[in-house]
């Protein structure tokens, strides 16, 4: 599904991926461990395609196309959804608006008719019991005065909506208390499937009790630089990154 | 920052819609003003001597008036003896019924999506067209006359109903109010004139639509809307011209009385040719607009949404005179390309426990400067005098400009008035969310600001406010890259 070959990134001349690697087929969870500032989260930013960074070098294949030639919405249409690590908020647009706009151009790009309002209703209400997550929210401005658990909520709510072949979830676990974690971890497990694939950047191991992943990788420094079996989540969890860390040369 | 420069390289105007001329032959008078002029066009009309006495006593007036420079505008200079001030769609002589429109004329509102008739039957709104310096059509007249409702081009109500004209014209805006009003009182053509009698609520909304379309003229409608004690009505107001490479000039007057217990809300798309991306062209836009509550808990509401003309110059503003009387001014006032808007209102505390209400939201994008200029006044007499402003500025790129301007001027210590102001940008990360979920960064854009002059649409009736969200939408489109 999705085949990174030496992929390097910089923002404003300073380089932040410098060669990464990665591959996942479909019906995957793979999971992107690492210290802070290791680059993880820019590494999703720029399979989405968000154009603060420079792609100085490299290939992505996603589905047999060329993702890094790409408008950031036609990745989108064709599957591609990242899950914000901090959602922005839009004022005055109502969720229920916005995700009739998304449904419809990711429904056009499949070759799909939209949906009725009635429908549309329907599915939206669907959707968001995944997540427990209050359908008045549709009402309401997107991630406008939303709690730090809602918005996580509601990204996952959107995924949902948008049925994506690969998700990347960027620290969607970061600030969430213990249940809404079980409830977004729950939601994102009812989600999988032998057609999709998911990649989790996260920090802590404790998302990965929840989600179990088939592999676990360390980006360090803008490279993978380890990876293995959901251990190696453990394994982190209890040593830390030193003994990976020291083992590396730049 | 290569984001911003991106942005603003990127600008360009999308192709005005409205933009076509109507190859309809026009009956006009010399170009230039005189004494002469304003005779023959007072003639043309019909027109009792009183009224061509007021336009004369006008005319004199507006010679001895300097052109107003304060406002935050770079106005070329305007020769006004190159103006044409009198143009009309020339009636064919074979026609009998003066009611008959010119197929041409139909077919004109028609592509501006005005049908005249069965549409507008079907939406409930009564229309009066004004194709250059003439009413044309009228719809739903007797409809409305079975309630005393009188709807009508101000030439007839001149004529048919002289008493309430000169009891109620320039009463609001005396001729010597400004530069613009005082040109208009000398020069007006046509326009609407609305009464709504004692107690009756207006069935439906009563609608006048704008139509500039032969080259080198002015435009400069007046238009008197008068709801007497307990009465209710709901204006709306449309403009359009053809896409033309020389400037033209609107200087129209709108004057509203509020009575006793009585309410007019008054809306207005205003969508006049904005000139080319390179701010070739345009509509000069110098309108004067007010309204007095002058009886006890009146009401009057202004709605206006600016999207159009090179220059706007334009400040909708109440009079409250009447113990409880309420203004309400809600603006969205979007520049683009080389536009420049300075657009507000005055609030006028008179009466006690008056109440005022101001919502503005300004949008500046490409090279254009978008002012919002208001002034807050209460009076020592209004006591208990309540006011609350929110002025609001979205920018889109770099290069454009937006100010605001608000003066508050409160005689009496009782009085409560608050300003809140913010500026905004479209953020790139509002685009990257907009885009990563499948949105185009066009229908992003859109979707933001739409998001963002929200609160003021909603005031506007539906079907306008539905024309008024594809209006954000399309004049800003090209605006980012």
């Amino acid at each position: 599904m999705l085949k990174v070959k030496n992929l390097h990134a910089s923002v404003d001349g300073k380089e932040i991926l410098k060669g990464i690697d990665f591959e996942v087929k479909a019906g995957e969870v793979h999971a992107i461990m690492g210290p802070n500032g290791s680059g993880k989260s820019t590494f999703a930013s720029v399979l989405a395609g968000n154009e603060k960074f420079e792609v100085t070098a490299g290939e992505v294949e996603y589905n047999g196309l060329n993702l890094l030639e790409m408008s950031i919405e036609e990745r989108a249409r064709q599957g591609l959804f990242l899950g914000f690590q901090y959602p922005v908020e839009i004022p005055g647009v109502s969720m229920a608006n916005f995700m009739k706009l998304a449904v419809a151009e990711r429904r056009k790009a499949q070759g799909k008719e939209p949906l009725s309002a009635g429908q549309m209703l329907k599915y939206m209400r669907e959707k968001a019991a995944i997540v427990e997550l209050d359908s008045k929210l549709m009402n309401r401005a997107v991630n406008e005065g939303f709690s730090g658990g809602e918005k996580k909520k509601n990204e996952i709510f959107q995924m949902a909506m948008l049925e994506p072949e690969l998700a990347l979830l960027d620290e969607t676990d970061s600030g969430l208390d213990i249940d809404a974690l079980r409830i977004v971890a729950t939601g994102v497990n009812r989600l999988r499937s032998e057609k999709n694939a998911t990649v989790l950047i996260t920090h802590y191991q404790r998302l990965l009790d929840y989600i179990v992943p088939d592999f676990v990788h360390v980006l360090y420094k803008g490279r993978i630089i380890y990876s293995g079996g959901k251990d190696l989540a453990l394994k982190l969890e209890k040593e830390g990154y030193d003994w990976l860390i020291n083992d590396y040369k730049e | 920052m290569s984001e911003q420069n991106k942005i603003l390289n990127d600008i360009t105007s999308k192709e005005y819609e409205y933009g076509f001329v109507t190859d309809i032959e026009t009956e006009t008078l010399p170009k230039g003003l005189s004494e002469d002029i304003i005779r023959r066009i007072s003639a043309l009309k019909q027109e009792p001597e009183w009224m061509l006495e007021r336009r004369l006593e006008a005319y004199r007036k507006w010679l001895t008036m300097p052109l107003p420079e304060w406002a935050h505008l770079r106005i070329p200079p305007i020769d006004f003896q190159e103006v044409i001030y009198f143009a009309a769609p020339k009636k064919s002589p074979d026609k009998k019924s003066m009611d008959e429109v010119d197929p041409k004329l139909r077919e004109t509102f028609d592509k501006l999506g005005i049908p005249l008739e069965e549409q507008m039957a079907l939406a409930g709104v009564a229309v009066d067209a004004v194709m250059d310096s003439v009413s044309v059509k009228t719809t739903f007249r007797e409809t409305l006359a079975e309630k005393g409702i009188i709807f009508c081009s101000m030439s007839e109500a001149i004529r048919e109903y002289p008493e309430l004209v000169k009891k109620y014209l320039g009463s609001v805006v005396p001729y010597g109010d400004n530069f613009y009003s005082a040109l208009n009182a000398a020069v007006f053509s046509d326009g609407s004139f609305c009464y709504i009698p004692k107690g009756v609520r207006c069935p439906m909304e009563l609608s006048t639509y704008f139509r500039i379309n032969a080259a080198g003229t002015g435009q400069f409608e007046r238009t008197l809307i008068v709801a007497d004690e307990g009465a209710y009505v709901s204006y709306l107001e449309g403009c359009t011209a053809p896409m033309r490479d020389e400037n033209q000039l609107h200087a129209a007057v709108v004057e509203i009385i509020v009575e006793k217990d009585a309410e007019v809300k008054y809306s207005t798309v205003q969508n006049w040719y904005p000139g080319d991306a390179e701010g070739k062209g345009g509509i000069y836009n110098f309108v004067t607009k007010r309204g007095i509550c002058r009886g006890d808990n009146a009401r009057l509401s202004w709605t206006q949404v600016e999207t159009g003309s090179a220059i706007t110059w334009k400040y909708p503003s109440c009079i409250l005179k009447g113990d409880n009387s309420v203004g309400e001014f809600y603006s969205v006032a979007l520049t683009n390309n080389f536009q420049q808007a300075d657009t507000g209102t005055k609030m006028i505390h008179i009466g006690k426990n008056t109440r005022s209400r101001i919502v503005s939201k300004g949008i500046s994008a490409g090279r254009s400067e978008n002012s919002y200029r208001g002034l807050v006044k209460v009076v020592p007499a209004a006591e208990g005098a309540r006011n609350y402003s929110q002025c609001d500025s979205l920018l889109i790129g770099d290069k454009c400009g937006a100010h605001t301007f608000p003066y508050i001027d409160v005689q009496n210590p009782s009085a409560v008035v608050e300003h809140e102001a913010t500026t905004s940008k479209i953020s790139d990360d509002q685009l990257f969310y907009c885009n990563q979920r499948g949105l185009g960064t066009e229908e992003a854009v859109g979707l933001i600001v739409n998001g963002y002059a929200k609160e003021v649409l909603a005031k506007l009736p539906m079907e306008f406010a539905v024309e008024a969200q594809k209006l954000l939408s399309i004049s800003l489109e090209g605006s980012v890259g």
